[in-house]
């Protein structure tokens, strides 16, 4: 492409006088550097201490391999308020105006990936969907209780994924229609029915508020078994498939191990009705074995 | 060194599909995704997929819709395999146990959406995407495919000849986020690049933090063409504080888009007389943006989007996650008040340069999704339209890269068809910014190969680069930190690059984008770890950030004329003896250069001849 550059650049045709230029472009390239880093710090130092309102946030710190950060921490941040600013804002604030090292998942902003669930204030709360202005400070932020922490916020998620994984959470039916067009129908009742088992975000909320979880480490926990209800509630699966859901639940570690705490109901930031979909396979669990006597 | 068959970069709903269909066609597949997949942005799209299940719909109305929405600048054959494949691709989804919002008669439901000449968007309540994504997920544990999750791609692995076309993948380097360990794996037959968005670019938009064009960049740096970068959709309702989307179904729904003075202004100002607010994107966008800038907005910033008349129980019925999304993040109950609603960056309609079976002009490179342009949505992408072309073109490139025997593509890429060369006034120099040990900025080049090097050893090579890059990046005690240059260049994007669009504001966006990229030579990680890196993943991804805020700014001063979502002061009418034809964007030595190559409007029974597009 033939660009026009009004602005010359330079043209030095002698090495000693290219490596002079360069390192004279280098120089300026820094100082300009170090010039906006400064007027940055001052602006974040400004920032927090005009603003009308300053949250107080304490924040867990760990890093393995960082020797200060070697013994676990909490390190405070004063963050400026501004309207409808949540943990997630407050936290990204500090990380980009404080301390670039700060460490957390997150992505989406809204709810829906899953990735920033966090421990605010003694709860399991998603970052993103937690409004400073709902909390007392100073707002303690801390990693998902019960998971090992590989850094800052950052918790180990295999466990959880493994046990979402042990419930064979795939559709399975044996009824599917002859047509590559055809749909296989499924009423609005139905649909309704499992609708909220299958709005989980995977965020591990529930697995982390839950006691017998902690203590267990095989039991599949709330949102594993939501996902088997999901499928196991679905008509369109069949009576063969619901009986070997069903198996896999009533395993030793399953729906049994579930003492009604109704923890994992509580933080669920999507409102899925945890406990109650463990006590409805319970009950599922029971009628089934009853056919037998 | 890990040794796939074809290796997916992305977990999103194209990458899933993807992988699916490699599997299905016997290929050993693997994903390499930053995320782990049910975190994905796909998760996030709300509206539904449009597909012509019903009597009454053709794929030929749709494809009619989809080509006159692009305002003529999508390709035909795209559009018409997108159409005529999506019905059963969304059946599939069904049968594979989707949740999609049901009719009485146990039917999937379908809904009217902005630009479609039938109510063919079917969906799952407001949460198509989160259902899309955990079934294809679903289907992946079932298949056992396995998935290296929380590894960035950072480079791909190309041979280096001198035409793009001659060039071929064999792989890429990604670096392990839990670990920092810099990785090769060698794709024995494809890489297909599926990463999803590039929002990131500005500062008010619905994407997700993780959608920084990473895909796009990459291929650019490694030869592959990007097209049409210009055209970027701004969807008309997104909450104003935080850019968090509300559907386009509110307003398929019924939903009212209301100024201050409490004026339904789509037909009181005559924007859209016949489908009003069910006008296409672009079209909603600015008359909104039109409402502000005449002073009957709200606050000087947003309108109202009213969907009380539409009743408690339809809404909780189909958009009940939208009363959670504005209760949450605008603090309004939509139940009992209209929510603040305004234009935000929302899809790239461009993207790499791909064909119908998403095959780029690099041998054994494919790109699949929003990553990707083949191009089906032109200058302006139908609200329900993304969906269908995840699955579609997922599944295409998929199973081409498994070796499947494929129809021969009408596209061509690269520099094989017809092409011309363009020219651009820019106020600065363009590209690299730096040169020697500041390599950082330029990204990947091809990594450099001989007639006798093996693909193995060409991502040995490329893995050996990256990591000299890393350390270097880790190494640096001082400078300055990406979050600084990337508030910089997301500022100046949305200033200068929205909605209107001005020669002086382009230009200035121009220079900001250059001083961006002089800054970004002397950028620094201030997190000296190798766990979990978050700041040295993000200053990976802001090269990225550059090379696109630059191609979507150049494309946007080059296109003299007003097509779709692409606006200009200067240029208040549709130019089509001059302009139907795709911007291209080829790294050239470090510089992009410009090209362009002509709109294909014949499709398999018809031409489409360009109207003018009314609503």
């Amino acid at each position: 492409m033939s660009t026009q550059v009004p602005e010359t650049v330079e043209e030095e045709s002698a090495t000693e006088a290219a490596s002079a230029g360069k390192q004279k472009r280098d120089a300026k390239k820094r100082e300009r550097a170090e010039r906006v880093q400064e007027q940055r710090e001052a602006e974040a130092a400004e920032k927090a201490r005009s603003a009308d309102d300053t949250y107080h946030l304490k924040v867990f710190r760990y890093d393995p391999e960082v020797p200060e950060k070697q013994e676990p921490r909490f390190d405070d941040f004063h963050v400026p308020y501004k309207q409808g600013m949540t943990i997630l804002d407050a936290l990204m604030w500090a990380r980009d105006h404080y301390d670039s090292s700060l460490t957390f998942r997150h992505s989406c902003r809204q709810a829906i990936c899953g990735s920033d669930a966090l421990f605010v204030n003694g709860s399991q709360r998603l970052g993103c969907k937690t409004q400073l202005s709902d909390l007392s400070e100073p707002i303690r932020v801390e990693p998902l209780p019960h998971s090992d922490v590989v850094k800052d916020l950052v918790v180990d998620m295999e466990h959880f994924y493994d046990q979402m994984e042990s419930v064979e959470p795939y559709f399975q039916t044996n009824s599917l229609p002859d047509g590559e067009l055809d749909e296989q129908r499924q009423t609005r009742e139905n649909r309704e029915k499992v609708k909220m088992s299958t709005r989980c975000i995977w965020c591990s909320a529930c697995m982390s508020s839950c006691n017998i979880a902690a203590g267990d480490n095989e039991y599949l926990g709330p949102a594993a078994i939501n996902k088997a209800y999901r499928f196991a509630m679905d008509e369109r699966e069949g009576e063969d498939m619901k009986q070997r859901r069903l198996e896999i639940l009533e395993q030793e570690h399953g729906v049994w191990r579930c003492q009604t705490q109704f923890s994992c109901t509580e933080v669920c930031p999507k409102d899925i009705p945890l406990t109650e979909h463990i006590q409805e396979l319970k009950r599922e669990a029971i009628k089934n074995n009853l056919k037998f006597w | 060194m890990y040794e796939h068959d074809v290796i997916v970069v992305g977990a999103g709903g194209a990458g899933l599909r993807a992988a699916i269909a490699a599997h299905e066609e016997g290929a050993d597949v693997a994903i390499v995704s930053k995320l782990h997949p049910v975190r994905s942005h796909t998760g996030a799209a709300e509206g539904g997929i449009n597909a012509a299940l019903r009597e009454g719909d053709s794929w030929e109305d749709h494809a009619y819709d989809t080509m006159k929405g692009s305002d003529y600048l999508a390709d035909a054959p795209a559009a018409e395999t997108l159409c005529k494949d999506s019905p059963k691709e969304t059946i599939k989804l069904e049968h594979w146990g989707m949740a999609f919002s049901r009719d009485d008669d146990g039917r999937v439901s379908q809904r009217p959406f902005g630009g479609l000449s039938f109510p063919r968007t079917t969906y799952a309540g407001a949460e198509t995407g989160h259902q899309l994504l955990h079934t294809m997920y679903e289907q992946l544990v079932k298949r056992g495919i396995k998935v290296y999750d929380e590894w960035h791609v950072t480079r791909l692995a190309v041979s280096d000849e001198e035409k793009p076309e001659d060039r071929t993948c064999h792989g890429i380097v990604a670096y392990d986020v839990q670990t920092g360990q810099v990785e090769g794996f060698r794709a024995r037959n494809g890489v297909i690049l599926a990463t999803g968005g590039l929002g990131q670019v500005y500062d008010h938009t619905t994407n997700a933090v993780a959608n920084t064009g990473d895909g796009v960049a990459m291929a650019y740096r490694a030869g592959a063409p990007m097209e049409d970068m210009e055209f970027i959709q701004f969807h008309p309702t997104t909450l104003p504080s935080t850019g968090v989307l509300i559907t386009e179904g509110v307003r398929g729904e019924g939903g009212i888009l209301y100024n201050e003075n409490g004026e339904r202004f789509m037909f009181e100002y005559g924007y859209a007389n016949n489908l009003g607010e069910l006008a296409s994107r672009d079209v909603v966008s600015r008359a909104e943006l039109t409402e502000v800038n005449e002073g009957r907005g709200i606050e000087d910033e947003y309108v109202h989007l009213d969907m009380r008349h539409l009743g408690e129980e339809r809404i909780i019925d189909r958009l009940e996650n939208i009363v959670h999304l504005s209760e949450d993040f605008e603090g309004v109950n939509p139940l009992d008040a209209p929510m603040p609603v305004k234009p935000g960056q929302h899809y790239a309609m461009g993207g790499i340069e791909t064909d119908e079976n998403g095959e780029t002009c690099i041998s054994g490179l494919y790109a699949a999704g929003e990553c990707a342009c083949a191009s089906v949505h032109g200058g302006n992408r139908l609200g329900g339209n993304a969906l269908p072309e995840l699955i579609v073109f997922g599944k295409r490139a998929g199973h081409h890269a498994a070796g499947k025997d494929m129809e021969e593509a009408k596209i061509t890429t690269g520099k094989e068809g017809e092409y011309e060369l363009g020219e651009v006034d820019s106020p600065v120099e363009l590209g690299e910014a730096g040169i020697g040990e500041d390599a950082v900025a330029d990204g990947g080049t091809a990594a450099d190969a001989g007639a006798s090097v093996s693909g193995a050893d060409l991502v040995q090579r490329a893995v050996e680069d990256e990591r000299e890059t890393i350390d270097t990046l880790l190494e640096r005690e001082d400078g300055i930190q990406q979050a600084e240059i990337r508030e910089r260049v997301q500022k100046s994007m949305t200033r200068n690059v929205n909605v209107f669009r001005e020669e002086s504001a382009l230009k200035d966006a121009l220079r900001d984008i250059r001083e961006a990229r002089e800054l970004y030579q002397q950028v620094f990680v201030g997190d000296k770890s190798r766990t979990f890196n978050t700041d040295l993943l993000q200053t990976l991804e802001m090269r990225n950030i550059l090379d696109i805020a630059e191609a979507i700014t150049l494309g946007a001063l080059a296109r003299n004329e007003f097509r779709g979502a692409h606006w200009r002061k200067e240029y208040q009418e549709r130019r089509d003896e001059e302009w139907l034809k795709h911007t291209m964007l080829s790294w050239n030595d470090g510089r992009p250069e410009l090209w362009y190559k002509p709109v294909i409007l014949e499709g398999e029974n018809k031409t489409y001849e360009p109207k003018t597009r009314s609503y």
